[in-house]
């Protein structure tokens, strides 16, 4: 079967050449600025330095990526309850039902990500819809300042990655079997605890896949915050765009990309581990 | 699944939340958009005006164009490497996490991360970027897409078949043509249709990797300068058009895949 | 191995792909980046038709988006750009802008003496400018009573309109605001002075609604602001749909800010490119850009020429050259844009 491996390597190989020269070696030229330092008009000087890094953890800086991670971790958090639980009344739903609900449910998420932005600027703005309807129901006083809040950028990041959370949670869901519950409730177990020890085990790869999902393209998000944010809540994601488009400090925006990629790699590996030992408890809890 | 109607009744009222949730602001955009006085707050009559300006608009209409040639020539291109890549892999004999890895870093990795990777690299290879350099960046992605929906569908593909066919004396590419492609093809235009929905609506690469003049605006790039530059009607109308372009193309991908969606 | 030529052959396909969008086909000879509505809306086109030139305008948002584009290329693909006059000094000391040829600009001497003899660019060497004025305060006449007359009526605002004003995000503008109100220079690289103004401004940024440089005008027109940081010019935007909306420049003063024209040093055509700077400075297009911008041009024929209706109504178009000229350009601060970009960055994570 040599001739299979080498076809198989032939086959893969345009692809792997592809994202090797435009994905491996453009991330592999990030962490390289990154040990480089910030030329006096931007630009590059070649004289190695860990400041670029030393920048990174200074409290400032530090402190933009902690708000960053705890705003990202709201919205994850809030999404993977609201996607899970609608991932599960959705495999509860009727069968032929399921695929046009979870049709209609990742739908947005293929529709363009600005305009969805967008479509919450003009709800929230004090001139808008939200806003109209609160005095019309009588709402005392001055509706409160909903747009360029933190609650705003938060909303719009659930609202932008929530499809992708009810995707992630359904196959597992759906793929779990139903005698186990019903064998835990004959067993004597209540409705909660057989949640908690069989169905959350075994279809936890799901929200874990979606809670990685959303955290990182919310941790380097920057159109959200800048677009609901009125530029009043900054993000790692605008610290990049910053350094790159107007603080010209590439060497910089390198060193926190490079961060970046490291939080992402870290939570894939960590879901992973997630996901082997979580199956693995349910595993055993179901057989003991 | 579950029997107990309390819980049927929260499992619908939740979904029923959602829903609305979801598509509270996406119907209020469409309803915006044949709205005459285009005001967000007061309804002035049923007009299509909004739709006619957004023709007349030379802007739009370019950068339209052009996202239809970076979309259809990276899906093109994404399509044939990701389906040759998901072929070579399901085939091979060595699962390699590292190759894991690399095929699902694409679908994960944050735009911006990506985006400034890429503008670092073509900017120190001194590379003019322009709708070219957006095809390169968008295939990285889009390939990653088009290999992960093709793999699902090889997943229950049964190679006894290929290797009968190919003991037989079959040539390869005789075999592929007539056993392999027509039990993968509907996963291949799914997720051609998926890559090409992408790019359509790819802001942040594009917008980095994007050249200097005009022809190599998108449409998204144009989103966002009229997002920036204040509230105008025509966004609505551009909204509703490019959602019912969406809804086509997922609805196309979910036709020739059923089940796609959910697996 | 026929699966392999497959492939071979769609590596081809890819390439074949790539070679035809490099190919520059029909691609415009000269690229102008402007900000949008910045010029007349046929400019381009009756630039076109009077020169034989078939020139393409695109747009920036902000300074900065036009800067990270041209640093990225080395200004490869752009003729000429429109930016504020410390980013032309940066571009020139970059070595990315070109010496501009008085000769092939005869219509330079339209301009006012003064826009000769700028601070930042003393007889016009590397850029031209196309538009100027002060920045101040931009408000609803009608919803604030008194009106604004200092800089702290919007750094430190009374308790009403908490939550109804917005700030430039533009780095330097942020920080001239908060400058301009402890009477130091818009200029200034003394780190404490600096950090005297960013306590400020941290304290003010939990009254303002936005950080906002392309919509302020709009979020008064609608009522969402009532008191807005603004460069005059952009304020006469909100005037124009409003009368209620006013423009003030505070008692404390403001920067001169200059908008100018830099041609590319990468530029190709760099001689179409003066071409299109002299076709800008003529008197009637000038002036038609002033009256339809609503931003001082420094064309002292286009101005002399403008209706006095519009200088009533919008009262910021009557300002006279010498009287700006008392304000501080804001200026290339070398190694100190360092500090400034932490400071602004400082406030901007400020919780």
């Amino acid at each position: 079967m040599r001739g299979t491996s080498l076809r198989s390597n032939a086959l893969m190989a345009p692809a792997v050449l592809w994202l090797g020269f435009l994905l491996i070696l453009p991330c592999a030229l990030v962490l390289a600025l990154s040990f480089f330092r910030r030329g006096i008009y931007g630009g590059v000087e070649y004289v190695l330095t860990l400041s670029n890094f030393a920048q990174a953890i200074d409290p400032l800086y530090a402190g933009i990526l902690l708000n960053s991670a705890r705003i990202a971790g709201i919205a994850t958090a809030i999404a993977v309850v609201i996607g899970y639980a609608a991932a599960y009344a959705i495999a509860s739903a009727p069968r032929r039902w399921q695929a046009v609900l979870l049709f209609f449910a990742v739908l947005p998420f293929w529709s363009n990500y600005l305009i969805r932005t967008y479509a919450w600027i003009v709800l929230l703005n004090s001139e808008g819809l939200i806003p109209l309807i609160l005095r019309w129901i009588g709402y005392p006083g001055e509706p409160p300042q909903l747009l360029y809040t933190e609650g705003a950028v938060i909303t719009g990041l659930v609202y932008n990655y929530l499809p992708f959370v009810i995707l992630a949670c359904y196959a597992p869901i759906l793929r779990l079997n139903p005698e186990l519950r019903e064998a835990s409730r004959d067993l004597g177990g209540s409705a909660i605890a057989t949640f908690l020890r069989i169905t959350l085990p075994l279809t936890l790869s799901g929200a874990a896949a979606g809670a990685v999902f959303v955290f990182v393209l919310s941790i380097g998000n920057f159109i959200t915050p800048a677009l609901l944010g009125g530029g009043r809540f900054q993000m790692v994601g605008n610290l990049v765009y910053h350094q790159f488009l107007s603080a010209n400090d590439w060497p910089f925006g390198s060193a926190l990309s490079a961060i970046l990629i490291a939080i992402m790699l870290l939570l894939l590996v960590a879901q992973a581990k997630a996901a082997e030992r979580a199956s693995g408890t349910a595993r055993s809890e179901s057989h003991g | 699944m579950a029997s107990e109607p309390a819980y049927r009744h929260l499992g619908n009222f939740l979904l029923a939340a959602v829903f609305a949730f979801l598509y509270i602001p996406i119907a209020m955009l469409i309803a915006l958009s044949f709205n005459e006085g285009g005001m967000p707050t007061v309804w002035s009559g049923f007009s299509t005006k909004w739709y006619a300006e957004l023709l007349k608009n030379s802007d739009i209409i370019s950068s339209a164009g052009n996202t239809i040639v970076v979309a259809a020539a990276s899906t093109g291109i994404a399509t044939v490497l990701g389906t040759c890549l998901a072929l070579g892999v399901e085939t091979r004999r060595r699962r390699g996490s590292a190759l894991e890895a690399l095929i699902f870093a694409p679908m994960i990795i944050p735009d911006i991360v990506l985006a400034i990777a890429l503008l670092s690299f073509f900017s120190l290879l001194g590379v003019q970027m322009g709708l070219h350099t957006i095809v390169m960046a968008h295939v990285v992605f889009n390939l990653a897409f088009v290999c992960s929906v093709v793999r699902a569908r090889l997943k229950f593909f049964d190679w006894s078949i290929v290797e009968a066919s190919e003991d037989l004396g079959a040539p390869a590419l005789a075999t592929f043509a007539r056993v392999t492609l027509p039990v993968i093809l509907p996963a291949v235009i799914a997720g051609a249709l998926l890559a090409f929905t992408l790019s359509v609506d790819e802001f942040i690469i594009a917008y980095f990797t994007s050249g200097a003049g005009r022809s190599s605006i998108t449409l998204p790039i144009q989103v966002f300068a009229m997002i920036r530059f204040g509230v105008t009607p025509e966004i609505n109308a551009l909204a509703t058009l490019l959602m019912c372009a969406s809804l086509a193309c997922l609805a196309l991908a979910q036709k020739f895949n059923r089940g796609m969606v959910g697996a | 191995m026929l699966m392999k030529s497959n492939s071979a052959r769609a590596n081809a396909a890819g390439i074949a792909a790539a070679a035809i969008f490099a190919a520059p086909g029909l691609a415009a000879d000269l690229v102008i980046s402007n900000w949008d509505g910045y010029m007349a809306a046929d400019a381009i086109e009756s630039f076109n038709e009077a020169t034989g030139n078939n020139a393409e305008l695109v747009l920036h948002g902000t300074n900065e988006e036009i800067m990270g584009k041209i640093m990225a290329s080395g200004g490869k693909g752009l003729d000429v750009a429109f930016v504020s006059s410390p980013f032309a000094e940066v571009l020139r000391n970059l070595g990315l802008a070109a010496e501009i040829d008085a000769s092939k600009i005869p219509n330079m001497s339209n301009l006012y003496p003064e826009a000769m003899m700028l601070e930042h660019d003393v007889g016009n060497k590397f850029s031209v400018p196309y538009a100027w004025g002060t920045t101040g305060l931009c408000y609803r006449s009608d919803l604030i009573q008194p009106a604004p007359e200092s800089w702290n009526d919007l750094l430190d605002p009374d308790e009403s309109l908490r939550g109804k004003t917005t700030m430039l995000a533009t780095d330097r503008w942020l920080l001239a605001a908060g400058l301009l109100a402890k009477g130091y220079s818009v200029n200034e690289t003394d780190i404490a002075k600096l950090e005297e103004v960013r306590d400020q401004l941290i304290e003010t940024k939990e009254t303002l609604l936005a950080y906002d440089d392309t919509t302020f005008y709009l979020k008064l027109v609608s009522g969402e602001a009532t008191l807005v940081h603004a460069w005059d010019g952009w304020c006469n935007f909100g005037i124009a749909e409003n009368s209620d909306i006013a423009y003030i420049v505070p008692a404390e003063g403001s920067d001169l800010w200059v908008d100018t024209m830099v041609v590319l040093e990468a530029s190709e055509n760099k001689d179409a490119a003066f071409a299109f700077i002299n076709f800008i400075l003529d008197a009637d297009n000038h002036q038609w850009a002033a009256e339809n911008i609503l931003y001082k041009v420094p064309n002292k024929a286009a101005m002399d020429a403008l209706p006095p209706e519009l200088i009533e109504a919008f009262p910021n178009m009557g300002y006279s050259a010498d009287s700006m000229l008392n304000y501080e350009q804001l200026r290339d601060v070398g190694e100190t844009q360092r500090d400034y970009a932490r400071i602004v960055s400082e406030i901007k994570a400020a919780q």
